[in-house]
């Protein structure tokens, strides 16, 4: 499989990050490098192979229903870029 | 759901139509802490103080799962009689928007917690229908942004993220508003009696997703819209309504529906679309690497069986046929756990045996009455069960008439609140008077005083009426009235 | 006393238990160190001041009779781990000014035992790199040097600050973190030593995360015994990572020295890959020759579906990735670069903030999971993943005990010689370590010997899971029958400013 400029366009928008123009080429280039080094598993039978879900066969522990943690909004926003009454503050968002 | 009843069709210009409904309800667990965190869930917190770095995504912060949650997941799906997954798996679910710290939900895609189930829903005393249940899974709430406080900013408060919902789906087996209301309120009172979640959709414990489309009877189900987290039980009545008119204007119109998600705005009555959520959907959902399989055994879910409630529907039929109630009034009772149990403590009050029709006619009339008054549940009245019991013995035991008892009533909900029945009673000389000398007295008193009317009665018996409420008001109400009119018809010889 | 940044991690924790040196002097001659050694730029963020007050409070308790196993002890850390008050950058400029409310468990549990902190170390951005070439703080450059060369050559990634400081003498070892061989390879181009345990032996709690079910926290230091000490501090059961193992840590010191005779070791075939280095063969003989001098048992090994694991990586490491990096958003810590709206926000914001190579991994890994390929790529990696396991499992079954492999394809490389414009070029150096982290089981890279261009080789050893111990044990062996290495001279002090 080997993908174009729009599909560049559209994988840059839905993972948010900008794209200068002349850069679409470029990357679009560099990713079909990587997915046909990767295309190497297209010859790999994985019939009726289950997928690796966890690393480690045990169960997922579950922790007691508490109030464990909170209580420190200044820490919460302390790195923020823009906060005000412990809010954090972003560009207007219309819904 | 079988055939589309034909009252439930809605008339348009090119002929009928039939609404198809659809909910996804996002019900809020009623946990003390956090799905993957142990922050608070308490409601109305100042902004941020109810979360952990988990909640905020810091750099390297990972979910550990709250038991709690599990239990309640399980237990819900007990109730909804659905099927509960021993495996099932969390998944991320990516998309920007600032109110997702993470840039993902932790939700469940492919493997839920709870499968298929079923919800009976009783849409009029009469009409009761069945509503599919296709899942139900566990998730992460999000974070609440405000868009009103200033012109250039929003602002984003993250106590509510993280916070676990039971996103619960039903099959499109809904044909009207009122089904949808009806089935939102049942599944309510389910949660409720569960106690998995508070079901206040004022504070957005309960939220619904409602997906409505339009067809011809009998015809393919049609494009559908999401209308996205309607609050209120008379909105999504609304929303169904509004938004199935919109989409029949513009198929009559010869135009089609786009699939899209739309917002109700009650004020205006109408659906608009949500731009800002529509673009580019793909939640790239896969599982999360930072979660195992979530695994329980069937002993576990069988002591959560063995612990469940009665439920609303058993509750019904055992009110019908243990103490005779008609089906309506069962279901009033039935409505909240609590008013059920009030009922019944009435019902069972000081080990006496008394007529539980007549209770329940008191709880749902005039106690009920009393309590939408001050726009209260009647369990929270400050009329007790045991005092309702009383005022019903009253009656029975001959103590008071049915109307005093309406008096007595009135007084424990005035000025002589937290008085028992029968104490107000004596101390008003409200007791019934049954002698039968003092009621002849009195009756001789008032023929003696009215030759005329003693005349006409002879004459025109319907005139017994007069003299039964002169009666009456001359022993202040007291006298028993069929003493009063036994004595009235030996005296005027009727 | 002779210089104290020339001891052995186990010799300082002697001499400081002992009290024939404090850890203020040990720590003074670490953090002069430090200091004199920029040109190798191996820390983003030096912490001289805490490092000294946690040496007098060490001293203090040592004169308590309070000691902990590192006592007084000083480490670096990779700035991957989240350090209270400490700004953690992991490599990158999105998160240059971030400053972490808190201690990742695995720092607190070295600082629970008495360690000393010096800083914070240098690595690829957000650790995806074999070369450090990818760090917003430029690349760490490693204290080795081909001979008669000062061609500046990579100290191997991500781990390349730990690494670089560890064999420069800046630290007595250092933290480190692996996803696909960012431990074992760059302790393998310095001459060090470094492991990798089973994956959920140490918690990830407070370690940024890259690809959360492959990433695992080990030590790299200078010799077997140091490793063994530092990972019995850093392992354990986190409650706060849902992946961490309910197991106890043993003694790994212990298991150093402790005889191999009767261990079987497996020498995988499909290892011996096409164009590699003569030298890497004949190193390998030379290991297994070793073990077996030792009385170890060799066999011979198929793990058939080894050359899958590198393009199965190279999906499923990416595409972890991509959601995990989905926080750095500009709204609650870190760079914000302004745009007209919220949308524009974000992406001024993540294309400022991530250097080429985060951003090409997060846009692979956005494909491989969007509609329409997720079955095609993601999902048929995890299946490879489960077939690569199943590779070792069978080895395992049959009774082998731990596999030697070489750990690189080659010795370091020069800065700027590879990646650029092919970034495959750059992935083929986690060949041979990066199979071990899609199956979860540990392993350790060690110095074995040197290259035709006098630069350190290592071989890796892979155990069953949770079984570090007999890695120790063999890893040992190797370190005792190689012939001895120099570590670098310092001809990086004298190109620093004096303070
Ligand atoms: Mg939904
Ligand atoms: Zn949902």
């Amino acid at each position: 499989m080997s993908i174009d400029q729009a599909t560049v366009r559209r994988v840059a928008q839905l993972a948010r990050i900008s794209l200068a123009e002349g850069e679409v080429e470029h990357l679009r280039g560099e990713l079909n490098a990587i997915l046909s080094f990767v295309a190497e598993l297209d010859g790999v039978d994985v019939e009726g192979v289950e997928p690796m879900t966890s690393v480690l066969p045990m169960q997922l522990r579950r922790r007691p229903d508490a109030v464990t943690d909170g209580g420190i909004a200044p820490k919460i926003v302390a790195n923020a870029a823009a906060s005000e009454d412990h809010l954090f503050a972003v560009p207007k968002v219309i819904e | 759901m079988a055939k589309a009843s034909e009252s439930k069709l809605v008339a348009g210009a090119t002929g009928d139509w039939e609404i198809v409904v659809g909910m996804e309800v996002h019900a809020q667990v009623s946990s003390k802490s956090k799905l993957f965190s142990g922050a608070s869930t308490a409601f109305g917190a100042e902004p941020n103080s109810q979360v952990s770095f988990i909640d905020a995504a810091m750099p390297g912060m990972l979910p550990v799962i709250n038991e709690f949650c599990v239990a309640q997941a399980v237990r819900t799906g007990l109730g909804l009689n659905a099927a509960i997954n021993r495996r099932s798996t969390f998944d991320r679910k990516n998309y920007f928007y600032p109110d997702l710290p993470q840039g993902y939900q932790i939700s469940q895609f492919k493997h839920p917690i709870v499968g298929e189930g079923e919800v009976l829903v009783d849409v009029t005393p009469s009409e009761q229908i069945r509503v599919g249940i296709e899942r139900l899974h566990l998730e992460q709430d999000a974070g609440k942004s405000t868009h009103d406080q200033s012109p250039t900013e929003s602002f984003v408060d993250l106590n509510r993220s993280g916070v676990a919902l039971m996103e619960i789906v039903s099959r499109p087996d809904i044909r009207s508003a009122d089904e949808a209301k009806a089935y939102v309120t049942k599944l309510r009172t389910i949660l409720r009696y569960l106690g998995t979640c508070d079901g206040d959709m004022e504070k957005g414990s309960l939220r619904a997703d409602v997906n409505v489309s339009v067809r011809r009877p009998g015809g393919p189900l049609g494009t559908r819209c999401e209308i996205k987290n309607v609050n209120s039980i008379r909105f999504i009545g609304q929303a169904v309504d509004t938004e199935a008119r919109r989409q029949i204007a513009i198929l009559e119109d010869g135009g089609a529906i786009d699939q899209e998600t739309r917002l109700f705005d009650p004020v205006r009555g109408e659906t608009r679309s949500m731009r800002s959520k529509e673009e580019a959907h793909d939640y790239r959902y896969f599982p999360d690497p930072d979660l195992l399989p979530l695994e329980f055994d069937q002993a576990y879910v069988d002591e959560l069986a063995a612990g469940l409630p009665e439920l609303p529907d058993a509750k019904k039929a055992r009110f019908v046929s243990d103490y005779g109630l008609s089906p309506y009034d069962a279901s009033v009772l039935v409505a909240e756990r609590d008013l059920a149990a009030y009922y019944e403590r009435a019902v069972a009050s000081g080990g006496v045996k008394r007529d539980a029709k007549i209770v329940a006619n008191w709880i749902t009339g005039d106690v009920a009455a009393y309590a939408n008054a001050i726009g209260r549940s009647v369990q929270d009245t400050h009329i007790t069960p045991e005092q309702v019991a009383a005022l019903v013995d009253l009656i029975a035991d001959g103590t008071i008439s049915g109307k005093i008892a309406k008096d007595v009533l009135a007084l424990m909900t005035g000025e002589e609140s937290g008085a028992s029945p029968r104490d107000i009673v004596e101390r008003r000389g409200l007791r019934q008077v049954t002698d039968t000398g003092a009621i002849a007295a009195a009756i001789d008193a008032i023929m003696a005083a009215n030759p005329d009317k003693v005349a006409q009665v002879q004459a025109k018996p319907t005139m017994l009426g007069w003299f039964v409420g002169q009666a009456l008001k001359a022993t202040g109400g007291k006298a028993n009235p069929q003493v009063v009119n036994d004595v009235l018809r030996s005296k005027l010889g009727l | 006393m002779s210089d104290p940044t020339s001891l052995t991690l186990a010799e300082a924790r002697d001499a400081v238990r002992s009290k024939s040196l404090s850890s203020r002097e040990l720590t003074e001659a670490h953090v002069a160190a430090v200091a004199a050694a920029r040109p190798l730029n191996a820390f983003i963020t030096e912490t001289p001041e805490r490092a000294l007050a946690m040496a007098d409070a060490a001293d203090a308790r040592i004169a308590r009779g309070e000691a902990g196993p590192l006592e007084g002890l000083p480490l670096g850390i990779k700035d991957l781990y989240c350090t209270e008050g400490v700004r953690t950058t992991a490599g990158s400029r999105i998160l240059d000014s971030f400053v972490p409310g808190y201690e990742s468990t695995v720092s607190s549990q070295l600082w629970r035992d008495g360690a000393v902190m010096l800083g914070k170390l240098n690595l690829d951005e957000f650790a995806m790199g074999s070369s450090n070439e990818t760090s917003y703080h430029g690349p760490a450059v490693s204290p080795w040097r081909r001979p008669g060369s000062e061609t500046a050559l990579v100290p191997g990634g991500s781990s390349g600050g730990s690494a670089a400081a560890v064999a420069a003498r800046l630290c007595l070892g250092a933290t480190a973190t692996d996803t696909g061989g960012s431990i074992r390879q760059p302790a393998a181009f310095t001459g060090t030593v470094g492991i990798k345990p089973t994956y959920g032996r140490c918690s990830r709690w407070g370690v940024v995360a890259f690809a959360s079910s492959l990433d695992q926290a080990g030590p790299i230091t200078r010799t077997v015994r140091d490793a063994a000490i530092l990972l019995r501090s850093m392992a354990g059961h986190d409650p706060k990572d849902s992946t961490s193992v309910d197991l106890a840590v043993p003694d790994y010191e212990a298991e150093v020295g402790a005889s191999v005779a009767g261990k079987t070791i497996g020498i995988p075939r499909q290892y011996r890959i096409d164009g590699m280095p003569a030298e890497i063969d004949a190193l390998w003989a030379e290991g297994v020759a070793w073990l077996k001098a030792a009385g170890a048992r060799i066999v011979d090994i198929e793990l058939p579906h080894t050359r899958y694991a590198l393009p199965a990586y190279y999906i499923v490491a990416p595409a972890e990735a991509s959601s995990n990096l989905a926080r750095y958003d500009g709204v609650r810590y870190g760079l914000r670069v302004p745009g007209r709206d919220i949308a524009e926000m974000y992406g001024n914001t993540r294309a400022a903030g991530f250097g080429p190579e985060v951003r090409r991994r997060i846009m692979i890994g956005t494909y491989v999971l969007s509609a329409g390929y997720y079955d095609a790529y993601y999902l048929k990696a995890q299946k490879i993943r489960t077939l690569v396991r199943q590779d070792f499992e069978r080895a395992f079954a049959d009774g082998v005990d731990a596999i030697l492999t070489p750990a690189t394809p080659s010795a370091a490389f020069a800065i700027g010689e590879k990646g650029g414009d092919d970034p495959i070029a750059m992935y083929l150096n986690d060949a041979f370590t990066v199979t071990v982290n899609l199956a979860g089981l540990p392993g350790i890279a060690v110095p074995a010997g040197l290259s035709a261009d006098k630069l350190p080789l290592g071989l890796q050893l892979i155990g069953r899971p949770f079984d570090e111990g007999t890695l120790f044990s063999l890893a040992e062996v190797i370190e005792r029958s190689a012939p001895k290495t120099e570590l670098p001279s310092d001809w990086w002090s004298a190109t620093a400013p004096t303070r």
